[in-house]
């Protein structure tokens, strides 16, 4: 897949003197949902702001489809639509108005029928007239949604877009990214939120204090850095591991019952058949097994962590 | 150009003083109609001829001016401030848009909201008084360039100001004087001559003294003077927004 944004050792840093963002370099693949997956504070907004246009860079560059931010404004801002993660709406406005003012901002001719149809498919036709302050919270990030798509952008970003949003609504909107992708949007979201990446990200970039730890396929990084599990529930709980046992450096939950070994599924020899055999040769009586696999949350904890 | 932008601002700046009419066109109105009850029947009724015009006609001018020159300033400050204060603002920065177009959109809404205002006020003294108008064109000219200056400058202070009260501290404690100081309901001439040259310090006396011209022709100090003296302030007004867009300031961190 071509990149249609290319960010280039991009560093911010403020005017009081934190350093946002430390020598980031980035590929986002034309197509691709990308989440940029990091705490708060880790650097996830400046990024994004920067693209968009409202932060100035300390240094480096950006280009969006091969056109630079700054000295291209005009281009790469008419491709980008921003979502910002604050419900930031005039309290007086309707939605149809608001949605008509973003559609001009961005240089379009008035689409009444473009911009019903965008309403209707954001569940906010029946709401076109009603003044902004009416709305609920849910209503309110789907109208931030619908001003970002009023200019028909190819490149979309999501600042956090179920930041403080009930699941059914959450569902909703990872139902409409995945539409807005089929379309052929482009679209970089960022999120605390370690599920949101992992159930609607192609790829996953790991920001932290200000530095782009990695980025990888999302599969592909679970697969690279994920461990797997076995659970071993015992019928008799154990005081200490026994020291035939030592080699596979077992974990025993407190109350004695339960032993875990951690493997890495990639290795020829896991270690399992020899553990098993090893725990009936120790005298242990098995109740249960399980395995799992460690998820993205496993994968960033570990990852923000080693960096710490 | 980004015209469709320049419009929907304009558009969108309008509508908002649309929406308050009372608070944007008829308070105006009001206090412009008390001035004239208060200065021009009750105070001007002692006062027989101010440099060979009736009092109250002799304010008419002066009278336009403070409306201006308030309504600007409030009109231009609030409405680039309140985007700003609210968030919304990064729509505006997100856009493909000059800064050219954003000042377009912005001041052209705020001046030609002050430039009703103005003749409002102006029809407003009709009922009071018999209008005289010796160049409507030159009028006309000095109207909208303070309309557009001023309306620069609350701009300037909506861009600078990061609270509510730093939005009213140059419009109350220095415009509002400057125009009650700068020959609003007198001839400078009236004052003694040591105050004569402090008032020509004030650069709001050229303004006033100008437009008067353009109404009786008497004026305080010469029109090319006054009409150099808007240029200044228009072109001062002009550089530091340029300053201020091509920084960021406070817009772009």
């Amino acid at each position: 897949m071509p990149s249609i944004v290319s960010v280039s050792n991009l560093s911010k840093t403020y005017a009081g003197g934190h350093r946002a963002l430390k020598d980031v370099t980035l590929d986002i693949a034309a197509g691709e949902i990308l989440a940029l997956l990091g705490p708060n504070g880790a650097g996830k907004t400046t990024l994004i702001s920067i693209i968009c246009g409202i932060v100035n860079a300390s240094s480096g560059s950006v280009t969006v489809a091969g056109h630079d931010i700054v000295a291209d404004y005009r281009a790469t801002r008419s491709m980008i639509g921003l979502v910002p993660q604050e419900l930031t709406l005039g309290a007086f406005d309707t939605v149809w108005n608001t949605l008509c003012f973003s559609r001009g901002l961005f240089g379009h001719k008035p689409d009444p029928a473009y911009l019903e149809q965008l309403l209707r498919d954001l569940s906010l036709w029946e709401k076109k007239d009603s003044e902004l302050m009416t709305l609920s919270g849910g209503m309110k990030r789907r109208v931030l949604i619908g001003k970002a798509l009023s200019h028909q952008p190819s490149v979309l970003f999501l600042d956090e877009p179920t930041a403080g949003v009930d699941v059914e609504l959450r569902k909703d909107m990872w139902a409409l990214v995945r539409r807005l992708r089929e379309s052929g949007v482009t679209i970089i979201l960022t999120t605390h939120y370690i599920e949101e990446a992992e159930a609607i990200a192609d790829r996953v970039g790991v920001i932290n204090d200000g530095e782009l730890l990695l980025v990888d396929d999302k599969l592909a990084l679970m697969h690279k850095l994920g461990k797997r599990q076995l659970i071993v529930e015992l019928e008799e709980a154990v005081g200490v591991v026994p020291d035939a046992l030592g080699p596979w450096a077992l974990d025993l939950s407190a109350d004695g019952s339960r032993l875990t070994y951690t493997y890495d599924p990639r290795n020829t020899h896991t270690g399992i058949s020899g553990l098993l055999q090893a725990i009936r040769e120790a005298g242990l009586l098995l109740k249960d097994l399980k395995t799992t696999q460690s998820s993205l949350e496993d994968i960033f904890v570990n990852l923000v962590n080693t960096k710490q | 150009m980004n015209t469709s932008a320049v419009k929907v601002i304009y558009k969108y700046e309008m509508l908002r003083a649309w929406d308050t009419l009372l608070q944007s066109f008829a308070s105006p109105v009001l206090s412009t109609s008390l001035y004239f009850v208060v200065f021009g029947s009750a105070i001007g009724s002692r006062i027989e001829q101010v440099e060979g015009v009736p009092y109250g006609l002799f304010i008419v001018p002066g009278l336009m001016m403070l409306a201006l020159l308030t309504q600007s300033i409030s009109n231009a400050s609030f409405g680039i401030y309140f985007p700003k204060f609210t968030g919304t603002i990064y729509e505006v920065m997100s856009a493909p848009v000059s800064f050219l177009e954003i000042l377009l959109g912005y001041v052209g809404a705020a001046a030609t909201k002050s430039l009703i205002i103005g003749l409002i006020i102006l029809a407003t003294a009709g009922f009071f008084v018999p209008l005289q108008i010796a160049h409507p064109l030159w009028m006309m000219a000095f109207l909208v360039l303070t309309c557009i200056s001023f309306s620069l400058f609350g701009f300037i202070i909506g861009l600078w100001a990061d609270n509510f009260e730093k939005l009213q501290l140059i419009p109350l404690l220095v415009i509002t004087p400057l125009v009650f100081l700068g020959g609003s309901f007198y001839s400078v001439s009236m004052l003694p001559p040591a105050w004569q040259t402090v008032t020509l310090f004030n650069p709001v006396v050229y303004l006033i003294s100008g437009f008067r011209w353009s109404f009786f022709e008497v004026s305080d100090v010469s029109v090319g003077l006054s009409l150099l003296m808007v240029l200044v302030f228009l072109a001062a007004c002009l550089l530091v927004v340029w300053w201020m867009f091509r920084t960021g300031y406070r817009l772009r961190q």
